[in-house]
């Protein structure tokens, strides 16, 4: 005889790495909960534990690291696309970790405030990108050994021009 | 400066030895880029890659402009690869904007794809070749370059820089003959690519300057994030074609090259490897293709996108190419970042060249397949 089962408290369903991110982290933000492309933003006092746990879940290397200015909302974020060579199940899946870092209005890149903690401990391949940002849109990386110009000029001594408040002459 | 550099990196302490010497920025070996290499004698003990000179600020650029008007600019860092640097960007923009291309557009992308991915190899190729001291490998590749510029420009109205992805479809359909003439050209072409195996590629004087020269493990190729042909060529097969089709790829037949030696003539290979499955997909496509249809939906003037953000990914000449882009409901993208091959395979020149001699310096360099202007956008 069938015996009816007492009705169990269901999870919270879990689909796609989004949510296996935002419950290990639940100050963090789902943007988007594509499996294909999953997209969290976590606070960056966590950041470098998150992107330890994206590695836990089979995602080996940076695919590109973005940074995007708010200055309507004094942040700068930062956007790690994170693939993988070695799991076949993330064949399509790109994870998107971002964090967020405060905005100065006049910008002294390495020595104000707009600083987050590298990634290349975790993922070495970020190294040239948070590079590029850090000259791009002056946030400093903490524990990146190399904290150097990489595409601009040596005496470059403007604003970072990825900032919103560098405008293109004439535009 | 060198204190507090990485140990990949570390420029070492300058003794009596040691000699600094800067390659480029108008070094032919270098490109248009500058190497700061230190030697002992021969060897090379760091090297220190130094890239911009060609920065044009593509991406600064890009929030200046609405979705179509990026189009022609976009595709500036590789113009002798300039659909499959605009893939990513116009897919991208399809997301955003909800576009449906229609079904002959998707195959006359993939083949304007494929020619360009075969212009852009031939002419590193030929860069490939004349940095080696073997003058037949620059003026055979440049040559049968013309082919496919010949046949792109039947297709597009440019030589090189063809602006003919655009979000919906492409800019216009192809000529009445088009099919006969590729399918003659590709024909000789297949015959002539096996030609390059008896003059360069089993050639002891290539073989015995890149064979086990600048060996990138497929640890290495990993750990660093590699993209193309130099991780294919480390033993790893990956290739977005076949691991995230996009448009038709997943109903064309085609094979990707793998090599697991992870050495110079390893990623000097798969490249010419690669040129023969796009004769392949050419040819196959053009048999798959819708014989008449569409080619290009009408958009919108000045569409606007959401408030999100995509990321689209396509393989191109140089390896994985992927566009971020960021919207926030404006004619214009909020932010547009492009992940180029170049870029990504740059970081693993400090490994290679340590240790090697200088004169395996060009050998190592090109083999990665690498662009400055396309690395410096």
């Amino acid at each position: 005889m069938e015996q009816s089962q007492p009705p169990e408290a269901t999870p919270p369903e879990i689909s796609g790495h989004a949510a296996l991110m935002i419950q290990r982290f639940p100050d963090g933000t789902v943007l988007s909960e594509d499996t294909a492309r999953p997209q969290v933003l976590v606070p960056k006092e966590r950041i470098l534990e998150a992107a330890a746990y994206a590695r836990e879940l089979g995602y080996d290397h940076a695919e590109s690291v973005t940074g995007v200015d708010y200055p309507d909302q004094n942040q700068i974020e930062v956007v790690y696309h994170l693939g993988s060579y070695t799991d076949d199940t993330l064949n399509g899946t790109i994870l998107a970790l971002a964090t967020r870092a405060p905005r100065e209005d006049t910008p002294k890149p390495g020595r104000d405030s707009t600083r987050l903690p590298s990634l290349r401990e975790v993922f070495y391949s970020v190294e040239f990108h948070e590079r590029e940002i850090f000259e791009m849109l002056g946030v400093y990386f903490e524990g990146h050994p190399d904290n150097r110009r990489l595409l601009l000029p040596e005496d470059w001594a403007d604003l970072p021009p990825l900032r919103k408040d560098f405008a293109i002459k004439g535009r | 400066m060198s204190a507090q550099l990485p140990p990949g990196l570390q420029l070492e302490k300058t003794d009596e030895r040691i000699m600094t010497l800067n390659v480029g920025p108008q070094h032919p070996g270098s490109g248009h880029m500058r190497i700061i290499v230190q030697i002992d004698g021969d060897y090379i003990v760091a090297c220190d890659p130094d890239p911009g000179y060609v920065h044009r600020g593509e991406e600064k650029m890009a929030e200046y402009r609405n979705y179509i008007t990026n189009i022609p600019h976009l595709e500036r860092p590789v113009i002798h690869d300039s659909c499959n640097i605009l893939y990513p960007y116009v897919l991208g923009v399809e997301d955003l904007l909800g576009i449906e291309t229609p079904e002959r557009a998707k195959y006359v992308r993939v083949i304007a794809s494929e020619l360009n991915r075969c212009v852009y190899t031939l002419y590193w190729l030929a860069i490939y070749g004349i940095f080696l001291g073997h003058s037949t490998m620059f003026m055979w590749p440049t040559g049968d370059r013309e082919l496919f510029i010949d046949l792109l420009e039947k297709m597009t109205g440019a030589r090189v820089t063809h602006a003919y992805m655009v979000p919906g479809g492409v800019r216009n359909d192809l000529p009445a003959n088009f099919e006969d003439v590729c399918l003659r050209q590709v024909d000789y072409f297949e015959k002539r690519i096996a030609e390059y195996a008896d003059v360069f590629y089993d050639n002891p004087i290539l073989i015995s300057r890149t064979e086990n020269t600048g060996v990138l493990s497929r640890t290495d190729a990993i750990r660093l994030g590699v993209t193309g042909s130099v991780l294919r060529a480390s033993g790893i097969d990956y290739d977005i074609r076949k691991r995230e089709p996009y448009d038709v790829y997943d109903s064309l037949d085609f094979e990707t090259n793998v090599l697991r030696a992870g050495d110079a003539y390893a990623r000097s290979k798969i490249p010419w490897l690669d040129m023969m499955e796009s004769c392949r997909i050419i040819r196959d496509a053009l048999s798959k293709m819708p014989k008449s249809g569409s080619v290009r939906v009408k958009l919108k003037p000045n569409p606007k996108g959401g408030m999100e953000s995509v990321y689209r990914r396509v393989e191109s000449g140089r390896g994985a190419l992927g566009c971020h882009i960021v919207s926030r409901k404006k004619p214009e993208p909020y932010r547009v970042k492009l992940s180029v091959g170049s870029f990504r395979n740059l970081i693993a020149l400090p490994y290679l060249l340590k240790g090697e001699r200088l004169g395996n310096m060009p050998s190592v360099y090109w083999s990665l397949n690498y662009w400055p202007v396309e690395a410096d956008r």
